[in-house]
């Protein structure tokens, strides 16, 4: 017979004032099983837990009911007041009687009733409670670190300073991502290369950091603490050990012709190229698609040529599986592709770009050496307009939300512009300016009020071509939605940020949450901004939410302290919440039939099929078993178990039904 | 004037949401009928519907599914599996003649706290007007002194 203690406590008022709860102890000392109830003004109190671990002795209760707050609120704590008065954590359970009931009840009979039953329901749970032991988990202490911009560097630098290794695997040729292509960077102009070469270099030096790049993750198998990660090296089809890095195959090869990924197709490459001069590693990568050898088996002019003898086009793609604890997703950004906008006439007008175009326009190491020339013929523009908000904000054709950059870039840009052509003209229109962040607004007025950028307020319903001039129309709303029309030399467009094309396929492969827009999703949009839902799995940068450097950077370190924080337990516990399949003796060995719907309803894929075998090794039957690191104890195999021979630990079929039985 | 029926009506919800919304309607101090008692579950996904039938049977006369929207579960797809599982369930009711009436399946998320004492309000409400489930009652006490 189960000895079981009920705490009723008041919370001062809270519930005493509403329940009755000196009837609720009296109530609750008839229920059977029940040796010991008493009321208590602050059970949470110091008092309180003393009194409770006292009567667990005294009494030599076998379980306790804590009637008082919600359990989300204070399981934890009575839980641990509990061991502390020697019986097992989960033999501890809460009835919630105050924000299921005293507070949204008004006082009397009915309220204090439902008290009762409130506890009645505990009781018989608390009655089929088993000990249970928190889950130790080993945890392999090396880091995944998904994406090589700036987001991934950092995450990756401080992890590596804690002492921790950390693979980081970038899928291009080089590490820096959409950072490396950046000119200057709002709101100080310092150069985007300047700031982020010597992180590359750091990254690549750092003796805890083992950098893959032109790799990508094919595969994740396992949970927190313990992941296999599959990982893709892509045949560069050079010997990086003999590479010097000299630049003489990317001189020699015949093929030249290509649009520079990296310049935004503003200038060309070879078949063999190093994506940047600063690129890191400063290795080559021979593009198969546009390789003349690759193509009619005829050229090799790299091989011959190649001071140091590493090209090898006979390399072919490696696979290698490593041994991860955590890993923090830095997979990045695109930018709406400007053939969207029909209306701002991509596609024909060659000098209608992109704010990606304009930034390598303005660097000091793109294709005109930071000298503002349009590509259509290189002139000078001497009339420019952007237009922020293209695709953002736009519910019809674009995205709803706000891409929380392009209001500061465009001001960067169009302050860039009046400072390199001078006597030219800029012009932005915008629908709100939304410049909220450290000496933000300040630099937006600098550009209207210091380098004369003119501001418009409102849409651009059309950009056209007159007299092989480009004329965009638009309309002011501040002048009483007056018709604009400006003659212009180039328009730049500052397009909506969107995930990556595969994002919603990587988020698949690894279980992580997504949003509407593909974007990863937070755990908690608040208080668990770096997390994800699958334990182990963190974020920065962009692929969780548009968002700029400061904050990226910012987001990169909170993630790589989740990583610290993980890898500085000597072993991971977890709430032992899990589903179970049943054993029985020979010859039933389970009540599991085999038909494994559980493994198909699992979430988590931690249902596996277990051979019994006899001891010549013929195999008797074919069970499921739940592998207790991958469980999170959703129970829904339970429910689809036909045959009950699966349950849940903490939530039993048994419990619940002794709940049901009680009301 | 007879005294007014007041039925017994048992929800079923996961942790995460549902019963995280209905805590914040006690926080935000929403009030609602009382006759509402709470099974607290890790996820709908291991509501068996079995456990419908057997709060029937054991004298419930409205019953009350919740759990996170669709898209929001915390084991990512639990309440999908409950879903496909309420819709064949449903079907099963309406054809062994349980009243459909009596149950009723919801979506309340943690911020939905209004949300919460809305729905214990209408299905109290219209399970009151209904009346005891006597049908089923009185079967499942046949034989039982």
């Amino acid at each position: 017979m189960s000895r079981v203690g009920v705490f009723i406590c008041h919370c001062g008022e809270n519930i005493a004032g509403t329940v009755d709860v000196a009837a609720v102890a009296k109530a609750a000392l008839d229920m059977p099983g029940v040796v010991h109830a008493v009321d208590y003004k602050y059970m949470c109190s110091d008092p309180g837990q003393t009194m409770l671990k006292d009567a667990i002795v005294g009494k030599k209760l076998d379980g306790v009911v804590v009637a008082a707050c919600s359990p989300r609120m204070h399981e934890p704590t009575f839980r641990r007041t509990a061991e502390e008065g020697g019986i097992n954590a989960f033999q501890c359970e809460m009835a919630n009687l105050r924000e299921h009931c005293s507070w949204v009840h008004e006082k009397g009979e009915a309220t204090t009733a439902k008290a009762i039953d409130l506890v009645r329901i505990q009781v018989e749970k608390t009655k089929r409670n088993h000990p249970l032991q928190p889950i130790r988990v080993p945890i392999t202490k090396k880091a995944l670190v998904l994406g090589g911009g700036i987001a991934g560097i950092q995450a990756a630098l401080d992890i590596a300073n804690t002492g921790s290794p950390v693979l980081l695997v970038e899928k291009s040729p080089s590490i820096g991502g959409h950072m490396s292509q950046l000119s200057e960077t709002f709101p100080t102009l310092d150069c985007s290369q300047c700031i982020l070469t010597p992180r590359m270099v750091e990254a690549a030096r750092h003796p805890n950091i083992t950098l893959y790049t032109y790799s990508e993750l094919e595969k994740l198998d396992g949970f927190i603490g313990n992941f296999k990660a599959t990982i893709r090296r892509k045949a560069r089809k050079i010997d990086e050990k003999l590479c010097n890095g000299c630049g003489v195959c990317q001189q020699k090869c015949p093929v030249k012709k290509i649009p520079d990924e990296f310049n935004e197709g503003l200038s060309n490459r070879a078949a063999i190229y190093v994506p940047f001069p600063q690129a890191v590693p400063n290795k080559p990568v021979i593009d198969l698609a546009n390789c003349t050898y690759y193509k009619n088996g005829k050229c090799k002019a790299c091989e011959k040529l190649c001071p140091t003898k590493a090209i090898r086009f006979d390399q072919e793609d490696q696979i290698e599986v490593h041994d991860i604890g955590a890993v923090v997703l830095a997979t990045g950004f695109k930018t709406m592709p400007t053939s969207n906008f029909s209306e701002y006439g991509y596609g024909k007008y060659k000098d209608v770009i992109d704010g990606m175009k304009f930034e390598r326009l303005a660097s000091a190491s793109g294709p005109t050496g930071g000298a503002i020339k349009r590509p259509s013929d290189g002139k000078t523009p001497q009339t420019i307009v952007f237009i922020a908000c293209a695709g953002s904000r736009d519910r019809l054709k674009g995205v709803p939300y706000c891409s929380k950059i392009c209001c500061m870039y465009t001001a960067k840009h169009a302050m860039l512009y009046q400072h390199k052509v001078h006597g030219g003209q800029a012009t932005v229109f915008y629908m709100d300016i939304r410049a909220a962040g450290k000496n933000y607004d300040e630099f937006v007025r600098r550009a209207v009020e210091e380098d004369g950028v003119k501001y418009v307020r409102g849409r651009v319903s059309r950009v056209y071509e007159d007299n092989g001039q480009l004329v965009v129309k638009g309309v002011d709303t501040l002048l009483d939605g007056e018709q604009v029309e400006i003659r212009a030399d180039m328009v730049v467009l500052a397009t909506a940020v969107q995930a990556q094309n595969d994002a919603e396929e990587l988020a698949q492969r690894l279980h992580v949450s997504y949003d509407p827009y593909k974007f990863f999703a937070e755990a908690h949009p608040k208080l668990r901004p770096v997390e994800t839902n699958t334990a182990g799995i963190f974020l920065a940068g962009t692929c969780q939410a548009p968002r700029d450097i400061p904050e990226t950077v910012a987001q990169a370190s909170g993630a790589a302290v989740k990583v610290a924080g993980l890898f500085s337990q000597p072993e991971l516990t977890r709430e032992p919440i899990i589903a179970v399949v049943d054993r029985q003796p020979p010859p039933v060995f389970s009540h599991c039939v085999g038909c494994f719907l559980c493994k198909s309803a699992c979430p988590y894929q931690a249902i596996e099929e277990e051979s019994i075998k006899n001891r010549n090794g013929d195999v008797l039957k074919v069970v499921a078993k739940v592998n207790p690191g991958l469980c999170q104890g959703c129970g829904t195999c339970v429910s689809t178990c036909r045959t009950k021979a699966i349950d849940l630990q903490g939530y039993s079929n048994e419990q619940v039904f002794a709940e049901l039985m009680s009301i | 004037m007879a005294e007014q029926f007041e039925p017994k009506i048992t929800a079923f919800v996961c942790n995460w949401c549902t019963y995280a919304g209905a805590d914040l309607t006690g926080t935000s101090r929403i009030k609602y009928q009382s006759n509402v008692r709470v099974i607290r579950l890790p996820c709908t996904g291991r509501i068996d519907f079995m456990m419908v039938l057997k709060a029937f049977s054991r004298g419930s006369d409205g019953v009350i599914v919740s759990g996170c929207h669709p898209n929001d579960c915390h084991y990512t797809s639990g309440n999908y599996h409950a879903r496909r599982r309420w819709m064949v369930f449903r079907d099963l009711c309406d054809f062994v003649g349980i009243d459909l009436e009596r149950v009723t399946f919801s979506w309340v998320s943690a911020a939905e706290g209004a949300k919460w004492a809305e729905l214990v309000n209408d299905t109290t409400n219209k399970v009151r007007a209904l009346g005891p489930y006597k049908e089923i009652q009185q079967l499942a006490a046949v034989g039982i002194d």
